[in-house]
């Protein structure tokens, strides 16, 4: 195909000035994002992916075993392993004793297998008084448990650098003694309890907000507008209110001798000294969160509704359509998108609250995020922590993914 | 909303239980707020409206919790002030200048992959701050920045830049661009372009994610409850540790300071709001 060339002012074809000017446009855009985008590659999606890397990472045990592992390696698991395997527990165990570091591997291989504890904490006693030669027979000596095979299969266990054990149990399930997958006793069952708990108070207080958000949109997208604003001061207020002073509002209102109390008994429905537990339980992690979110769930409404011509509803009574058709049949149509933003947005930021739950939330209303908390800052169980906060950013950024299909990330509104 | 005169009864009704519906959901949302305030005033030492308050009696009211606020020996609200205006103060300039360079370049329709990056950018506010805070701890610990002003501050500009990207991006969508194709034909640079046209015309999306971010970092708990040692302390940890022991007055008296302080900053954003949209002519 020949084309005569059509040529720019300074003699270059247009086609390819224009292609010029194009990559340049698009170099100056990346190079406008590149700071901030530099930024959170290094301080933000690195530190998360660190986060994934230790929820998996089992080396510290490897680190402390070196001798140990790479003897047990070759053992079949069956009958007891010969001599090699003690004889690098034993060196590996003294190097421990020296540096005064074998805490840490007795938390884990208790993990692995009860009993390891007073275990390891024997044989490092008795350290000092082993002789040169036949570990095994000074070793089982020392404590019978190293003879009983199912403590040196969970030592093995222990030695691959990855483990996803973290995870099973998050969902409170174990690895048994033959590497099977099981549930953990009964009364150890936690986890399930806890995500179930997280799911129901997010899915209630969506729900919740949704029912207290809709008529108050609509009222503040169609009242005139002098009226319409003094009211979204109302939404706007606690938007921009210290979450801690809402959350604290709540226990003043919750506590036993406080007004909502007052007034229960005031009205008769409970007597003076028997007044309901408001706070410290599920139903206050339920009242505050819907209060502290329900502004997530006004604003997109709003805006949505904002956009409404009243003409529609009228054209729909117009034409013969009781008031309830023409909202089934129009308005409510029209309003599906805020109703998926707002819902949307109110259960991803529920499922992952913390402050709120903690303060009043008590030992029942706690969430998952508090589980996450206690193990970083309590038992300092990190690579647990890092476990469960992996499983809950997976759920929510699933949600994020189909909140940005739905809606568009760029209409989020604000304000 | 008056309704017309010939409208039905059993409409009516259904108008009105409507509108009660509406001002109890109102009254749900704002009155927790004001609870707080006279309980700031009171003059005994218990979470309570006293008898003396009910009367209205001055004697039921006093100062005496602010008093404790800013005097208070063993109170650590000065440092905590402090602390919280120094990282506030810096997270905003950070996140505001970080945001609002992304926020031109995502403008541009030259921006490739601009859904996904952008999806990216806004993320900090999408995932759990617990999450954040967890993923932020272990970096800052391995770079040694933890328990220092400067490794919350960097926290903050990550959690403060989606509000400044969403609020310029939003003052964008209505920009003409030939303003600042008139200007370089004019012959100004892009610097001086940028500064001269540009900024001025979406200096009100600037503001109102300035002030989204330092709210963002004035408030935020988490990350801080991670990071802080003893001496980075800021307000939201002073009122998480004393409402984990106990409700005392002092900590009404500091949130009644707040929401004063969030009042302000409403009016300022409010403002705001609509001189932009009388700048873009949105009329409503």
């Amino acid at each position: 195909m020949s084309k005569e060339q059509i040529l720019s002012s300074d003699g270059i074809p247009l086609e390819q000035s224009l292609k010029k000017a194009e990559r340049k446009n698009k170099l100056k855009a990346v190079l406008l994002v590149a700071p901030l985008f530099l930024f959170l590659l290094i301080i933000y999606v690195f530190p998360i992916g660190d986060m994934l890397f230790r929820s998996v990472d089992d080396r510290m045990i490897t680190k402390m075993l070196p001798k140990t592992f790479k003897a047990i390696e070759n053992w079949d698991g069956q009958n007891l392993p010969d001599e090699t395997v003690y004889n690098g527990l034993y060196e590996d165990l003294k190097f421990l004793k020296e540096n005064k570091t074998y805490g840490k591997i007795i938390a884990r291989l208790n993990y692995e297998k009860s009993g390891f504890s007073s275990l390891i904490k024997k044989t490092v006693r008795k350290l000092n008084k082993f002789e040169e030669g036949n570990y095994k027979e000074q070793f089982i000596k020392v404590h019978k448990r190293w003879g009983q095979p199912e403590y040196l299969v969970a030592l093995k266990n222990a030695a691959p650098n990855w483990s996803y054990a973290k995870y099973l149990k998050g969902i409170d399930m174990r690895f048994d003694q033959d590497r099977n997958i099981v549930l953990v006793e009964e009364d150890r069952r936690i986890y399930k309890i806890l995500w179930i708990r997280t799911l129901n108070v997010a899915f209630w207080v969506t729900l919740f907000c949704f029912i207290l958000a809709y008529p108050i949109s609509h009222l503040l997208a169609t009242l005139p507008m002098k009226y319409s604003n003094l009211l979204m001061i109302c939404v706007l207020l606690p938007f921009w209110t210290s979450l801690l002073v809402r959350t604290s509002s709540w226990m003043v209102l919750l506590q036993q001798q406080g007004p909502i109390n007052d007034l229960i008994v005031w009205l008769g429905l409970a007597a003076d000294e028997n007044r309901p537990e408001l706070m410290y339980n599920v139903i206050g992690t339920f009242v505050a969160m819907t209060q502290i979110l329900l502004p997530f769930m006004v604003l997109p409404l709003y805006s949505v509704m904002k956009t409404i011509s009243p003409s529609l509803m009228r054209a729909g009574k117009s034409l013969g359509g009781t008031p309830l058709i023409s909202f089934l049949k129009i308005y409510f149509p029209l309003t599906i998108p805020g109703i998926g933003a707002g819902c949307l947005l109110v259960f991803i930021l529920a499922i992952g609250y913390y402050i709120t739950p903690a303060l009043v939330g008590g030992a029942s209303g706690s969430l998952i995020s508090n589980s996450i908390a206690y193990h970083m800052k309590s038992s300092l169980d990190w690579a647990f922590a890092s476990a469960l906060g992996t499983m809950l950013l997976v759920g929510v950024l699933a949600i994020y993914w189909v909140y940005n299909k739905l809606v568009g990330i760029d209409n989020i509104k604000l304000g | 909303m008056a309704l017309p005169n010939h409208t039905p009864l059993n409409y009516r009704i259904w108008h009105y239980i409507y509108l009660t519906f509406c001002g109890l959901v109102f009254f749900f949302l704002i009155a927790p707020l004001f609870v707080i305030l006279p309980l700031s005033f009171n003059a005994e030492q218990y979470i309570h409206f006293s008898s003396k308050m009910l009367a209205l009696d001055p004697e039921g009211f006093s100062l005496r919790w602010y008093e404790d606020m800013i005097y208070g020996t063993k109170n650590p609200w000065g440092l905590a002030t402090k602390n919280s205006l120094i990282i506030a103060f810096f997270a905003t300039i950070g996140s505001t200048i970080l945001g609002t360079v992304a926020a031109l370049g995502l403008s541009s329709r030259h921006m490739p992959y601009k859904a996904a990056v952008m999806a990216l950018l806004i993320s900090p506010m999408i995932v759990p701050l617990i999450i954040s805070g967890t993923a932020i701890f272990f970096f800052m610990a391995k770079v040694g920045l933890a328990a220092t002003h400067t490794g919350i501050i960097l926290s903050h500009i990550i959690l403060g830049t989606p509000f400044v990207v969403i609020t310029v991006t939003a003052t964008l969508t209505g920009f003409d661009h030939s303003v600042t194709r008139a200007a370089a034909s004019l012959g100004s640079n892009p610097v001086n372009t940028f500064m001269k046209i540009t900024l001025p015309l979406i200096m009100p999306g600037v503001i109102s994610g300035a002030l989204f971010a330092f709210v963002t970092s004035f408030d935020e708990v988490v990350v801080v409850l991670f990071l802080a040692g003893l001496e980075n302390t800021t307000i939201p940890i002073q009122m998480w540790v004393g409402l984990r022991e106990q409700l005392s007055p002092t900590i009404m008296a500091v949130a009644t300071c707040l929401i004063v302080m969030s009042t302000l900053i409403l009016v300022s954003a409010e403002l705001l709001r609509r001189r932009s949209e009388r700048l873009r002519g949105i009329n409503r």
